[in-house]
């Protein structure tokens, strides 16, 4: 379980995270939703020690992150997976070794045993048989399914996902919702999506989040978050065409 | 008050930077011994490091030779001295021409290139990746490009050195000096350790290139712009410091040590 307690994180004077509260249960699949620059991502990078809060506590399985040196951040680190938003490859690994880039540094498997498990990742995420593909020569979808193949490469406990669907059209987005759905159905991962695609959010989600302006504002399952009267998360869905703020 | 806000800005910015290099110098040397060792990485960028620039060093070398022989030949002419021109060629180019002007080379080639490959993994989320995946970006990409650099500049400077020897020869022949008695002056003028200080300045120069690419690599933000913006620093850092550690270790090699 991952429980974040009034986290604070401010840039060059802009304080991005004003205090926020969230716990997410293991084996749920938490979709953060929020505007965009409102700290979604932060969060994300915050949870997995990629950043450092200015206050604030986040604790996995009862045990405080924030004062953990980066040698006892990586222990834990192993647990996640994590694809981001740009899908991050290494541009000068094959997607191959991308894949097997975790568990070629963190196992002991022997290279039969390693290309044998990159083969099943990626034919889980459908892209079996690109072993050899350099990066660049995929598309914006397919990135996104390598850089998910990664993620699951060392069987995490935890995905963290930074806009998995971003910048895809509605075809592929929809079948990446799918692979996320299906994965986290079969891994029986606890997941935490970080997204403002609201046909995403609604078809993975085991519960939600709302944020804004750094804080969460509501907290809900999908069908919660539908009947919501909380102006902010009516607008967001589109119920409300003004701004909340506005009609206060 | 504008200027001197911009005044402080710039300062603040300087210090920052020494502290960020500082920092990753020490990161970076405590990490070289630690396992795992990263073959795979090192040997990609000794190839890079070293045979990939060894034809644009050979080149360099071999005009810095040529010139230096003209030069020194009207110059000597003058005195009446053109008989220490392979003395003088060979000193001129293995003392001081060829491990600056290779580790110039070395810094524009490679320097930049380390700096544009990190900066770009910086701005796509690459590094995060790296960390994420609990791996140390210091380990993966910094260790092996310092080492690459640190090993394989001395070699660079023996190959620019035999260059500018051959091409100080070849134009002292064609200036009409006889060849056995270039080569007589020159072994006569030449001691083991002007050879030496030329490898410690070649290993110095070779640090501080891997050490500014990385560290200018690792601190770029703002997308493409904020990488053209971190390489364009990366060589003028270089050069700059490659020019002053040259004064500080002829001071040392030549005034304190008396090596050659």
């Amino acid at each position: 379980m991952i429980r974040i307690e009034d986290l604070h994180k401010k840039f060059e004077g802009l304080e991005v995270l004003r205090g926020v509260n969230l716990e997410i249960e293991a084996g749920e699949t938490m979709v953060i939703m929020g505007r965009s620059g409102c700290g979604k991502s932060v969060l994300l990078k915050l949870i997995i020690g990629l950043q450092k809060p200015d206050n604030g506590k986040i604790w996995i399985d009862g045990k405080d992150i924030i004062g953990l040196t980066e040698k006892q951040m990586d222990q834990v680190r192993k647990r996640f997976g994590m694809v981001f938003q740009s899908a991050a490859l290494f541009d000068s690994l094959t997607v191959g070794g991308n894949v097997a880039f975790s568990v070629s540094r963190h196992t002991n498997m022997s290279r039969e045993q390693i290309a044998k498990l990159v083969a099943e990742k990626l034919e889980l995420v459908g892209l079996a048989g690109t072993e050899n593909v350099m990066p660049v020569d995929l598309s914006g979808g397919m990135k996104k399914r390598v850089s998910l193949a990664r993620a699951i490469s060392m069987s995490p406990e935890i995905i963290l996902y930074d806009e998995p669907t971003t910048g895809l059209d509605p075809v592929t987005a929809k079948e990446i919702d799918r692979l996320i759905a299906g994965l986290n159905e079969q891994l029986k991962v606890t997941s935490v999506v970080v997204t403002h695609d609201m046909g995403s959010a609604f078809s993975i989600a085991t519960r939600m989040a709302m944020m804004h302006e750094g804080r969460i504002v509501a907290v809900g399952t999908p069908d919660e978050f539908r009947r919501s009267m909380e102006p902010i998360v009516r607008q967001f869905l589109g119920y409300v065409a003004s701004d909340p703020e506005r009609r206060k | 008050m504008k200027l001197l806000a911009s005044f402080q800005d710039r300062v603040s910015s300087g210090v920052k930077d020494i502290g960020g290099a500082s920092m990753l110098t020490f990161e970076t040397f405590r990490m070289l011994f630690k396992r795992p060792y990263e073959l795979a990485p090192l040997s990609k960028q000794l190839y890079y490091v070293g045979v990939k620039a060894l034809p644009v060093v050979l080149i360099t070398g071999a005009v810095v030779g040529l010139v230096s022989a003209v030069q020194s030949f009207y110059q000597l002419k003058a005195m009446s001295a053109q008989g220490l021109m392979g003395g003088f060629v060979s000193l001129m180019v293995i003392k001081e021409l060829a491990p600056m002007l290779t580790a110039f080379v070395t810094a524009a080639r490679v320097g930049t290139g380390i700096t544009a490959e990190l900066g770009t993994m910086k701005v796509t989320e690459q590094i995060d990746a790296l960390r994420a995946m609990a791996t140390s970006p210091v380990k993966y990409l910094v260790v092996p490009r310092l080492l690459a650099c640190a090993i394989m500049l001395p070699v660079l400077v023996i190959f620019a050195d035999v260059a500018g020897v051959i091409g100080g020869l070849l134009m002292s022949v064609s200036l009409g000096m006889q060849k056995v008695f270039f080569i007589t002056q020159a072994e006569k003028f030449l001691l083991p350790g002007d050879i030496f200080a030329g490898l410690i300045k070649g290993l110095v120069f070779g640090i501080i290139i891997a050490m500014v690419g990385c560290h200018r690599g690792l601190s770029t933000s703002g997308g493409a712009e904020g990488v053209g913006r971190s390489t364009a620093s990366s060589a003028v850092d270089s050069f700059i410091l490659i020019i002053l550690a040259d004064f500080f270790l002829n001071y040392v090699i030549y005034a304190v040590l008396e090596i050659a």
